[in-house]
């Protein structure tokens, strides 16, 4: 992988609407919060998509490594059970 | 003069205005010195040219010779175009650019502010659009005035050279003439007079935190409200226009 040298790696989320959760968006360089923020405003909301934008800087996330997929996500793979789908549906209710 | 006549040249000024720096912006387009700031560029020259449109729509539609925004963009010439000065001037390093959109955006938010005010409807509308869009582009390059002025010795040095190289174009900003006079006794323009102090010290103010120092004032260059220009108008028309004069009512 080369190495990034346009300043800081900062992960952009958007909020479409008040309410609604904020969804990552992707991600910009920036070398403070203010340039974060704009940076991120230019390049995701020019389409009218956001009512609100979070910036954080990337290097705080806390990722699972991809070696642990196994133990970490193969487990809920056979517990059907677990899913809500065993219910009868009480007759008139629309939405469970 | 009447008042139409006049209101048609100050639309076609303001509109001038926008038009010139939004192509100066556009030039930058996949040269910003990072994807990020490209964008921001180009946003703020897209901004401008939205701007430019509803003017000179409206410096059409008063004229009254059925002429559209694009006749009035593309067919007039470099001495019947009335952008101050500083618009046109090159963008050359991205401490120009700055420091160019620095001096415009301040005077374009305070001229704006009070242009809300006009007894012209038209105007006052345009105006309350464009003052939000301004209002970004002055923190956009307030903010990298500070950045660049107290940065590195490299980057110090470039902005303060921009801001020197600058300064004599901004004298222009303040200039009433006999259309300003006229237009401001019928409540329709604005008195740029009025907004002058209140530049000076916004300008002083940002460039002291960014380490800058402020010029001298000096010798200001002046003549676009005469059409008068400086050689870089001539560069900039003979791009933007050319398609229009090599191949008149093109379509496709």
């Amino acid at each position: 992988m080369t190495t990034d040298t346009q300043l800081d790696l900062w992960e952009v989320f958007i909020q479409s609407k008040s309410g609604l959760p904020y969804i990552h968006a992707g991600s910009i360089h920036a070398s403070d919060n203010k340039m974060a923020l704009q940076n991120a405003r230019d390049i995701y909301t020019r389409r009218g998509e956001g009512t609100s934008i979070w910036v954080m800087p990337s290097k705080y996330i806390v990722a699972s490594n991809p070696d642990d997929n196994d133990m970490l996500f193969d487990p809920a793979n056979d517990k059907i059970y677990r899913h809500p789908t065993f219910y009868v549906m009480p007759e008139g209710a629309k939405n469970i | 003069m009447t008042t139409q006549e006049a209101t048609y040249k100050y639309a076609l000024r303001l509109g001038d205005d926008s038009l010139i720096l939004g192509h100066r912006l556009s030039e930058l387009c996949s040269r910003g010195p990072i994807l990020e700031e490209d964008l921001a560029l180009t946003n703020i020259a897209l901004d401008m040219i939205g701007r430019t449109q509803a003017l000179l729509k409206y410096a059409a539609s008063i004229e009254g010779k059925e002429q559209t925004e694009d006749d009035l963009a593309y067919r007039r010439s470099e001495n019947h175009y009335y952008n101050h000065l500083i618009m046109e001037q090159p963008n050359e390093d991205f401490a120009h650019t700055i420091a160019r959109q620095l001096f415009v955006s301040v005077f374009e938010y305070l001229f704006y502010t009070e242009l809300e005010k006009s007894k012209d409807e038209t105007l006052a509308a345009i105006s309350s659009k464009a003052i939000k869009e301004i209002k970004y582009h002055m923190q956009h390059s307030v903010d990298w005035t500070l950045r660049l002025g107290d940065g590195t010795a490299e980057s110090h040095k470039r902005m303060q050279k921009a801001v020197n190289d600058l300064w004599m174009f901004t004298g222009e900003f303040f200039e009433m003439d006999d259309l300003d006079t006229f237009l401001l006794h019928h409540h329709i323009a604005v008195d740029v007079t009025s907004i002058k102090n209140e530049w000076q010290s916004y300008i002083s103010t940002t460039l002291c935190l960014a380490t800058l120092l402020v010029p001298a004032d000096s010798y200001m260059q002046t003549g676009s409200k005469k059409g008068i220009h400086t050689e870089n108008l001539g560069h900039i028309l003979s791009e933007m226009q050319y398609l229009q004069r090599a191949y008149p009512d093109a379509k496709w």
